[in-house]
């Protein structure tokens, strides 16, 4: 037992009636990561010093004030390492990046600061978060809790863990075709990707921009909410965030299912989905209905398309965002290059992994003249149809349901020789990504003793009706303080 | 679904290494012989899956390049403070003299 | 060189907005004079993570330049980025404008020998410009260069000339044009030096009476009105030195070396640049709405053509006098308040252009800016007109107030500088002039006109030249009869 087994709004109870404080909290959390990370991975680097300092701060404005600071006060908290930490070195998992310092916080990160929430460190990620499964970060595996010779999921691998080990009270990571979606649900943790434009890009160092999105990982529907509420909202350092007002996602957690009609896209189930994933979503279905739901089977029919699409639009982006990676104002230098042409070769040839010079390779290709109106004009009109099926079944259905992931964690060195393999492990979240709409991957169940994410799809800047569906199939699933056995049975050797 | 007329074959791609090296040179991404080779096939099997489009029915369909449906986002004309030249230069493998060193343009 | 050859030429104009902050961050937009490297934020410096914001000042100067240059504005606008690895670069690609510019389809007119030019606009558009290299001694050359940010992102306004000048000559009187335009607008300092107004080339030959364009060569580094007269002109030669030889004329773009005054090859065709443009995923794009548009238009200041058109049918000034005083829009509001104040528009125009402009030009300062308010020189020209100060005396009495400040009038009263016009005075005068100098007065009286001006001098200098030279002429006429 750990107080990271807790949820936020407990450990709030518990920090406001005196029970623990913010430093035991941070404490306990470090001693989960020096126990367990070695083998798990999932931090980059830590900030102990700096969090320990935070946390005494907490403490002692927690004892001198009578106001309210807010659940997420004194709170630990860790950050995928695309998420820019001023004064802390952030990486994006890739070599081109060591070294490299932000002068500045991301939005998302210093809203958190604001509201009191620790930062504990960074996590690992898949290389500029390309990849499915946590492999392609440059520096380190991370293995799944549940199963240690199984990947995590990616990209925001590091993310899912150290929620799922207790090694963080709520994590944030990114999704760009269900990067946070995927892990969360392979590593049994509720991760939001909310629509595009609900949470500030700023500071995110950019995969695909207009696919990216910030979210928070949490081991409750609840705890997702308060963090999304504390990140969502306009930001005029990000030009394509939302003006809408946010809020609500809390209240809506409670609020049921009662009345609600939910649609099963009939081409998700299609995809491959194996029997035990399905065994796991067919109960959640019942337990939907038996809440006062009704299900629906509705169609989406671009979806054959849209993994083609998504693999045209985001190397496309990838090709000109990862251009500024040039090694000129930041990064490990030059080498002994002759010239400027050689320096660019040198420290980008150096700088990035096999997966990331595929996409720029590809991007550039299809953003090449004679090839832009075949392949990236065709994906934008692809785009545009799957963003069309989705706006028409949402005025049929309140929100869609489906399994995040046709399979539950695959293992590690699996479908690392083929690229296609794994770009199909994305096929039921990245849909999601290319209309721009909301989602959600609560855990529902097991598998083979694996963790079995169910995804909630929801309309464009509609979360509250995500957390609706997934604090209900929560509550009855009611496995959330499940610990993953591997971590338990560590903790029983020592 | 109707096949787009239009389309151009988009099936069996195949990249000659020239290709490859050309997709290099542009991304600046040095690749030795060998990676060309090994990325080459890769793109191909890539670039055939993603072929799909042209099965697509977008023939009356406009393009998508953003969602939220945003317009005439703008900040006002206002100055803000920025960095110090030597938080500017913090991250640069070389400088001097408050400039940035790269190596020889040709 | 033949006369078989004609040149088909067009401009593309690169204008820094004279905007408070750059293009897409707070940083200031007035880049020169600082410390390298110390006006960059994360944003312009192309750190990961960061977004830009378009700064709406930049957005509406382009729009109300693009008015100005008669062009159509879209209701539909967006970014696009411009990918290409440069040092000066620190995103790796420019944000600009593709497909879908700001504005299309505008003219120009401009002068030249006398005869007005008509040349189409193609485009105006807005972009960024990118930082600034410095290297030891010659680019291709040196070891190594070093980059400086602080004008990375500061607004830069493309204006794209279609391919309708014909001759060298006529770049530099577009040029000037437009730059007068640009100034008339407060959207550009105009300074060809420091680089916030460029202009590359792109020129062509054509057989005369053909229809058929010639290989395209781009000519960029000409940085004065001259060295793009120059560069043009070479390359005109250059060009149809090589087509009457038969050969062919290599697509590339050519940079001119005012050190050799000659273009040197740069980067041919088949090392051009491929941009990759796509659509700038970080900026939502623009609506722009035709009330507001309507609106910029209705309050576009009046252009230079315009205002010289006036200056001459309501002050009945000669073209040259409205061309030198409609070259900034300060110098015409002064000459207008110098009307204002009393003085005759002609003779305002004949003592601002003569004595006050060269004054000006001197001291390097614009007549709007100079210590002689408008009213003091319109009681200036009104006591010269009135006879009641000599043009000589007026002219020394504006030197000195130019210097010190002080009013004219002031100055001639205190100073007694008043003409004289007294009748008597004057005929003293003239019989010491003509006792003192009785050669000039009997070879006036033979027949010799010029003799007569001597005389006058003699009198205007005897009396430290307030007598009423007019006056003066009349009474030694009268006084040495002729046969």
């Amino acid at each position: 037992m750990t107080l990271l087994d807790l949820s936020i709004a407990e450990m709030a109870r518990g920090l406001r009636a005196r029970e623990f404080s913010s430093l035991e909290l941070v404490d306990a959390a470090y001693r989960e990561i020096e126990r367990f990370d070695g083998e798990l991975g999932a931090f980059l680097r830590t900030t102990k010093d700096q969090a320990r300092a935070t946390a005494l701060q907490c403490d002692s404005e927690l004892a001198g004030s009578a106001e309210d600071p807010g659940d997420l006060f004194g709170i630990p908290v860790a950050y995928k390492d695309v998420l820019c930490t001023k004064g802390v070195e952030t990486t994006a998992a890739s070599r081109i990046l060591t070294g490299f310092v932000p002068p500045y916080d991301a939005t998302v990160v210093a809203r958190l600061g604001r509201r009191g929430a620790i930062g504990l460190g960074k996590l690992n990620c898949d290389e500029f978060a390309m990849g499915s499964s946590n492999e392609n970060s440059a520096f380190q595996e991370t293995r799944n809790p549940w199963a240690r010779d199984r990947v995590p999921g990616g990209s925001s691998g590091g993310s899912a863990v150290a929620v799922a080990a207790r090694m963080a009270a709520a994590t944030l990571g990114s999704d760009t075709g269900g990067s946070i979606r995927l892990p969360a649900s392979f590593c049994g943790v509720v991760g939001v990707k909310p629509s595009y434009g609900r949470v500030s890009r700023y500071g995110l160092i950019a995969f695909a921009s207009s696919l990216d999105q910030v979210g928070p990982l949490a081991k409750t529907v609840d705890d997702a909410a308060l963090v999304l509420e504390a990140i969502a909202g306009n930001d005029p350092h990000d030009a394509t965030s939302s003006a809408a007002t946010t809020g609500g996602y809390r209240a809506a957690c409670l609020r049921g299912v009662s009345g609600l009609k939910v649609g099963i896209p009939k081409e998700y189930l299609a995809m491959g989905v194996e029997p035990g994933v399905r065994a796991v979503f067919d109960r959640a279905v019942a337990w939907l209905e038996g809440a006062g739901a009704r299900v629906v089977e509705v169609s989406l029919p671009s979806t054959e398309y849209a993994l083609a699409a998504y693999y045209v639009i985001a190397p496309a982006e990838v090709s000109s965002n990862l251009a500024r990676m040039d090694g000129v104002r930041f990064g490990p230098g030059f080498g002994d290059a002759a010239n400027l042409g050689e320096a660019y070769e040198h420290a980008r040839h150096q700088g990035f992994g096999p997966e990331v010079r595929r996409r720029i390779a590809l991007g550039t290709y299809v953003l090449s003249s004679g090839y832009y109106d075949a392949y990236y004009l065709r994906a934008q009109k692809v785009r545009t149809l799957v963003a069309q099926d989705f706006e028409r079944v949402f005025g049929e259905v309140d929100c869609l349901i489906s399994p995040t992931a046709p399979t539950a964690a695959f293992r590690i060195g699996e479908r690392v020789a083929d690229p296609l393999a794994m770009y199909a492990t994305d096929l039921l979240t990245l849909p999601a990504n290319l209309a721009g709409i909301s989602g959600i991957s609560v855990p529902a169940g097991y598998s083979d003793s694996l963790p079995v994410g169910l995804q909630v799809l929801g309309p464009y800047l509609g979360e509250e009706t995500c957390f609706q569906v997934a604090a209900t199939v929560e509550a009855a699933a009611d496995i959330w303080r499940d610990r993953p056995g591997a971590v338990a049975a560590a903790r029983e050797l020592r | 679904m109707v096949a787009d007329e239009n389309a151009p074959e988009l099936k069996a791609s195949v990249f000659e290494p020239a290709q490859v090296a050309h997709l290099s040179r542009l991304a600046r991404l040095g690749l030795t012989e060998s990676e060309l080779r090994e990325l080459g096939g890769q793109l191909a099997d890539i670039v055939n899956a993603v072929g799909r489009l042209a099965q697509a029915p977008t023939d009356q369909v406009d393009p998508t390049a953003q969602v939220g449906g945003l317009y005439n986002v703008m900040r006002e004309d206002v100055v803000v403070d920025g960095l110090s030249q030597e938080e500017a230069l913090v991250n640069a493998p070389s400088h001097e003299a408050g400039l940035i060193r790269v190596p020889a343009i040709q | 060189m033949s006369d078989r050859w004609e040149a088909v030429i067009g401009l593309e104009v690169h204008a820094q907005l004279l905007t408070q902050s750059k293009m897409f961050c707070g940083c200031r937009a007035q880049y020169l004079g600082r410390p390298p490297n110390s006006n960059t934020c994360p944003v312009c410096l192309g750190l990961p993570g960061t977004l830009p914001v378009m700064n709406r000042a930049a957005v509406e100067m382009t729009i109300r330049t693009a008015l100005a240059l008669g062009c159509e504005i879209p209701e539909f606008t967006k970014f696009d980025r411009k990918n290409y690895f440069y040092p000066d670069l620190p995103k790796g690609y420019q944000i600009s404008q593709y497909d879908l510019p700001l504005s299309r389809n505008g003219c120009l007119e401009f002068e030249v020998g006398g005869r007005v030019v008509r040349a189409g606009i193609t485009r105006v558009h807005l972009e960024e410009d990118a930082g600034t290299l410095h290297h030891a001694g010659e680019i291709h050359t040196s070891a190594f260069s070093l980059v400086d940010l602080n004008r990375a992102g500061v607004p830069l306004m493309e204006i794209v000339g279609e391919p309708d000048l014909r001759r060298p000559e006529e770049a530099p009187a577009y040029l000037a044009a437009l730059r007068q335009t640009l100034m008339y607008l407060g959207v550009n300092d105009g300074n060809m030096e420091e680089g916030s107004l460029r202009c590359d080339a792109n020129i062509s030959l054509r057989e005369r009476g053909s229809s058929e364009l010639g290989a395209k060569v781009e000519v960029k580094n000409m940085n004065s009105f001259r060295s793009i007269q120059r560069a043009l002109e070479f390359e005109l030669e250059r060009q149809s030195d090589l087509l009457d030889q038969g050969r062919t004329i290599a697509q590339e773009t050519r940079g001119w070396s005012e050190l050799e005054q000659v273009t040197v090859s740069q980067r041919s065709k088949e090392e051009a640049q491929e941009y990759r443009y796509f659509p700038e995923p970080d900026l939502p794009p623009l609506r722009v709405a035709r009330d507001y548009v309507e609106r910029l238009r209705s309050e576009l200041p009046e252009l230079p053509r315009a205002k010289r058109r006036r200056l001459v049918e309501a002050y009945s000034l000669s073209e040259d006098q409205a061309r030198v005083i409609s070259e900034s829009p300060a110098d015409a509001a002064y000459f207008e308040a110098v009307v204002a104040a009393g003085a005759e528009p002609r003779s305002a125009a004949n003592w601002q252009v003569q004595n006050l402009q060269a004054l000006c030009n001197a001291a390097k300062m614009r007549v709007a800016d100079c210590r002689i308010p408008p009213a003091a020189l319109a009681e200036l020209v009104r006591l010269v007109d009135q006879d009641r100060v000599s043009g000589a005396v007026a002219k020394e009495v504006l030197a000195e107030c130019f210097a010190s400040g002080e009013a004219p009038a002031h100055l001639i009263a205190s100073r007694g500088l008043s003409q004289v016009s007294d009748e008597e005075q004057l005929k003293q005068l003239v019989e010491q002039a003509v006792a003192a100098n009785p050669k000039a007065a009997s070879d006036y009286q033979a027949g010799n006109d010029k003799a007569l001006n001597s005389l006058v001098g003699s009198v205007m200098q005897a009396s430290r030249g307030k007598a009423n030279s007019k006056m003066v002429g009349e009474l030694l006429r009268a006084r040495l009869p002729r046969g």
